[in-house]
């Protein structure tokens, strides 16, 4: 059986004391200690940002990318090795602004992963600046005369085609656990989008902030296979905002589609030279 | 003198000019010949001008030729454009059913290409057929033999049989009209097995003999039947072919899954590579053997799409910020193409780094005949990559341990205890990132030191022609083929030259250039491009500047006679 313990990391957390993200980690820690896989078979892929650090403060294959780039390199390793459980982790100033074509495109074509974006609608790592989700008129340092409207993920990613579609606290880790966890049951794109307070440099979307708006959809008679509901609880952004599954659907994956992953792992494929043979008589 | 027979076949883009320059190559290949065959066309779908060279040799040859001998017009552009390259002995085939009357140039030879498709099954949808059947007589090719060519293309069925029947009325109106044909006939002799293939797709065969299982790729002209290829053998390789929303991911992706322990690659042209300098030091600073083909055309920016140019050489030595090391290989000919895949692949995995492949739209949509190649000669060499049963009992694994080669053995995360940890970020020897500075000049100097081991790999020039000579050309890539013929016609005519030529770009081979200047007395660099970016290397490598250099880059490749024209003392 694995235990918690297995997921003990040995790096010092970089995060400031009170950050949303200690939260994730727990969550995602229980999430994959309940389904019982082991480190070993699970892969982190991260980003850049104080999100992108996560898979360093815990035990697991980590392949730590560039800035936005998370995505896609969780792709190439999930079609290498369709064994691995591939997480992959970030900002949303990763996923959603420099990563933001990779994101649509991921949830478009359904590749099997899941994707977790710590949401804290601002850049922190960079000490404070206006992110793709800051609240309208959110004011930074780069943005003195308060943001620009912000992007809408979860609509987005049903928009495009999402498969899976949900929205997690940070200050609520049992319901965020529970979450990831279905995230990872999930056969194709995961998207948990996880409110994620800043104690730094967001005071306007506090834990305090968020408690008071934040309802679970599963004790609200939310139908997840519905997806015109799906759209409408996606819009939902003020006094009440729900966590939760919004969208589920079953359909087939990219990996489903691809044959040659039908003949097993594709590290494991044969490399013998001479599988060209037929294919060099076709040129004469 | 030995046979060698040029025919240009030039038309607008949709009338079928690659398909009928692609048949009538694939005939004469088959009736024995040596080919090189290259196309010219437009960033257009239908319309402008296109053309089509096949050059037919008694002996192996590597470029094209400026000289026409039977010139295939399916319009009056084509007449207006190359009536006059026509040899004297030359023959114009024309469709007098779009052109009229051709003026004075050569023999010319009307064949209502029209009226004659209108009397076959498929009517104009089959008219370059019967312009093939017209040119496959008219240089007396073994008809069966070309037939052959045309029933392979298209098939059984309507189309193959309709096609056949174009291809019969075009060779019978020859016949009749003009029944000695041209000289020298190209009646099949000699070895007719070798294979006729473009550079994309010797790079496309190498890769899969190499056991490259993954490739993502965004279509770039002249990249993209490097993936189309690969993604047509995939199911029976077992290949995945991504093609992603742009070039960023496909770099990405191809990290992702070299990491996860796939043999991986991408393929652009120098605007999709400006997109993925990022991801490649990434593969740098994470020590992930990948592949990535550039195959250069006329730049900066969009440049001229489908014209060909040798400008991405300083840029891929240098591509990424910061410092890593990297291999840089120069395929010189089509067979080239295939084994630097090889090279590239094994080099990726020994020294744990990217390896770029750098071709040019000459060489990656020229076609040549090379002897089938030899598959027992291919090679997998993985490096030091940990068994399952080994990387299992690596508890205290470090993926990026501290060795005196520089090269940390590699487990793959494929379940065992053996966590793989790697970061963009500087990192520690277990790959978890770090900010102290003894770390960071350790790990500095052990992917440095991987160079130590890698100079050796790439330490052999090509050299033709006499050891000493009074010019020394230098060459590097595609221009090897245009570059030798060139040193042999000026041989004949006795003139001392020789070439040294480069295939392998980086590590610089120093010593062998070193050697082969020597005593060289005045030495040119020959490169499609403006401002000389090998006779700059050569003066950082080895110190030695050159005397001159031979340009070009007005979208075209180099042909012999353009470079012998071009030689000291005979300069135009």
């Amino acid at each position: 059986m694995v235990s918690l313990k297995d997921y003990e990391g040995t790096v010092e957390p970089a995060w400031c004391q009170g950050c949303g993200n200690f939260g994730i980690l727990t969550a995602l820690k229980r999430a994959l200690v309940d389904l019982d896989i082991a480190p070993h078979q699970v892969l982190m892929v991260s980003g850049i940002g104080q999100a992108g650090k996560l898979p360093h403060y815990t035990r697991c294959h980590v392949l730590n990318e560039l800035h936005g780039r998370a995505v896609p390199a969780a792709i190439g390793a999930k079609i290498a090795n369709s064994d691995l459980v591939v997480i992959a982790v970030g900002g949303e100033g990763d996923g959603y602004g420099e990563g933001g074509n990779h994101f649509l495109h991921a949830v478009r074509r359904n590749h099997d992963m899941t994707y977790l974006v710590h949401n804290n609608q601002v850049y922190a790592l960079t000490k404070g600046q206006t992110s793709p989700t800051s609240d309208l008129g959110f004011v930074t340092k780069t943005t003195p005369q308060g943001a620009p409207r912000p992007l809408n993920p979860l609509a987005v990613a049903i928009a495009a085609g999402g498969t899976f579609v949900a929205r997690g606290f940070a200050g609520d880790i049992d319901h965020l656990s529970g979450v990831i966890k279905e995230a990872v049951q999930h056969r194709g794109f995961s998207l948990v989008d996880i409110l994620q307070p800043c104690v730094s440099f967001n005071h306007r979307n506090t834990f305090a902030w968020y408690r008071e708006r934040v309802y679970r959809l599963e004790s609200d008679g939310h139908d997840p296979d519905d997806r015109a509901a799906a759209f409408g609880k996606a819009q939902e952004w003020g006094e009440r905002i729900p966590i939760g599954v919004v969208y589920r659907e079953e359909r087939a994956t990219f990996e489903d589609h691809l044959p040659a992953l039908k003949r097993g792992l594709l590290v494991r494929a044969s490399m013998d030279p001479g599988l060209v043979g037929p294919l060099l008589d076709e040129f004469v | 003198m030995s046979v060698d027979v040029n025919v240009m076949v030039g038309g607008e883009a949709g009338q079928g000019v690659q398909a009928l320059g692609h048949m009538l190559a694939k005939a004469l290949a088959r009736s024995g010949f040596h080919i090189f065959a290259d196309q010219d066309y437009e960033s257009r779908v239908r319309g402008g001008h296109n053309f089509f060279r096949v050059r037919a040799a008694g002996v192996k040859v590597g470029a094209v030729s400026e000289d026409v001998d039977v010139l295939v017009a399916l319009n009056r552009e084509t007449i207006d454009l190359h009536g006059r390259k026509v040899s004297g002995g030359g023959v114009v085939l024309y469709d007098s059913d779009a052109t009229g009357d051709t003026g004075d140039v050569g023999n010319s030879l009307g064949l209502p290409l029209k009226k004659l498709a209108d009397r076959t099954p498929l009517k104009k949808l089959a008219a370059n057929t019967v312009a093939l059947g017209a040119v496959a007589r008219l240089l007396n090719c073994d008809p069966g033999i070309a037939e052959k060519v045309v029933g392979d293309q298209f098939g059984e069925g309507e189309v193959g049989e309709g096609n056949v029947a174009a291809f019969r009325a075009g060779h019978e109106y020859v016949a009749s009209h003009f029944p000695a044909g041209v000289q020298p006939d190209l009646r099949a002799r000699g070895n007719g097995d070798r294979m006729l293939l473009t550079g994309n797709e010797a790079m496309a065969l190498g890769a899969l003999a190499a056991g490259c299982r993954f490739v993502a790729a965004y279509p770039m002209t002249p990249a993209t039947s490097i993936m189309e290829y690969m993604a047509s053998r995939a199911e029976d390789l077992g290949v995945v072919v991504v093609q992603p929303e742009d070039e960023i991911a496909a770099i990405n992706m191809v990290v992702g899954a070299a990491y996860a322990g796939a043999r991986a690659m991408t393929a652009t042209s120098g605007g999709g590579f400006c997109l993925m300098v990022e991801g490649l030091g990434l593969a740098g600073i994470t020590e992930t053997p990948i592949v990535v083909v550039d195959a250069q055309r006329a730049s900066p920016a969009i440049g001229l799409p489908t014209r060909t140019e040798q400008s991405d050489l300083e840029f891929v030595l240098h591509a990424s910020h910061g410092e890593f090391p990297r291999a840089v290989l120069a395929p010189a000919s089509i067979e080239d193409c295939f084994w630097a895949m090889v090279t590239a692949f094994n080099l990726a995995d020994r020294y744990q780094l990217p390896v770029i492949v750098l071709t040019d739209q000459h060489l990656a949509s020229s076609y040549g005949t090379a002897d089938r190649f030899d598959l027992s000669q291919v090679t997998v060499d993985r490096g030091l990559l940990l068994s399952e049963a080994e990387a299992a009992r690596s508890g205290d694994y470090r993926r990026h341990r501290i060795t005196e080669s520089g090269i940390s053995p590699r487990a793959l995360p494929l379940g065992g205890s053996a966590l793989v940890v790697t970061d963009a970020d500087e990192h520690d020897e277990e790959g978890h990132m770090i900010e102290d500075a003894e770390t960071r000049t350790a790990m500095m100097l052990k992917r440095l030191r991987k160079l130590e081991g890698l100079r050796k790999e790439t330490s052999d020039v090509m050299i033709h022609g006499p050891v000493e000579a009074d010019v020394t050309l230098l060459g590097w890539g595609s221009t090897y083929g245009a570059l030798r013929e060139a040193v042999d016609t000026a041989l004949q005519q006795a003139l001392e030259v020789n070439l040294v030529h480069l295939n392998e770009l980086w590590p610089f081979p120093v010593q062998a250039v070193t050697r082969a200047l020597e005593n060289a007395r005045e030495t040119y660099t020959v490169e499609n491009n403006a401002t000389g970016q090998l006779a700059r290397l050569l003066q950082c490598e080895v110190g030695q500047r050159v005397t001159g250099s031979i340009l070009k880059f007005d979208g075209r490749p180099f042909s012999p006679a353009y470079i012998l024209d071009r030689l000291p003392g005979r300069e135009v």
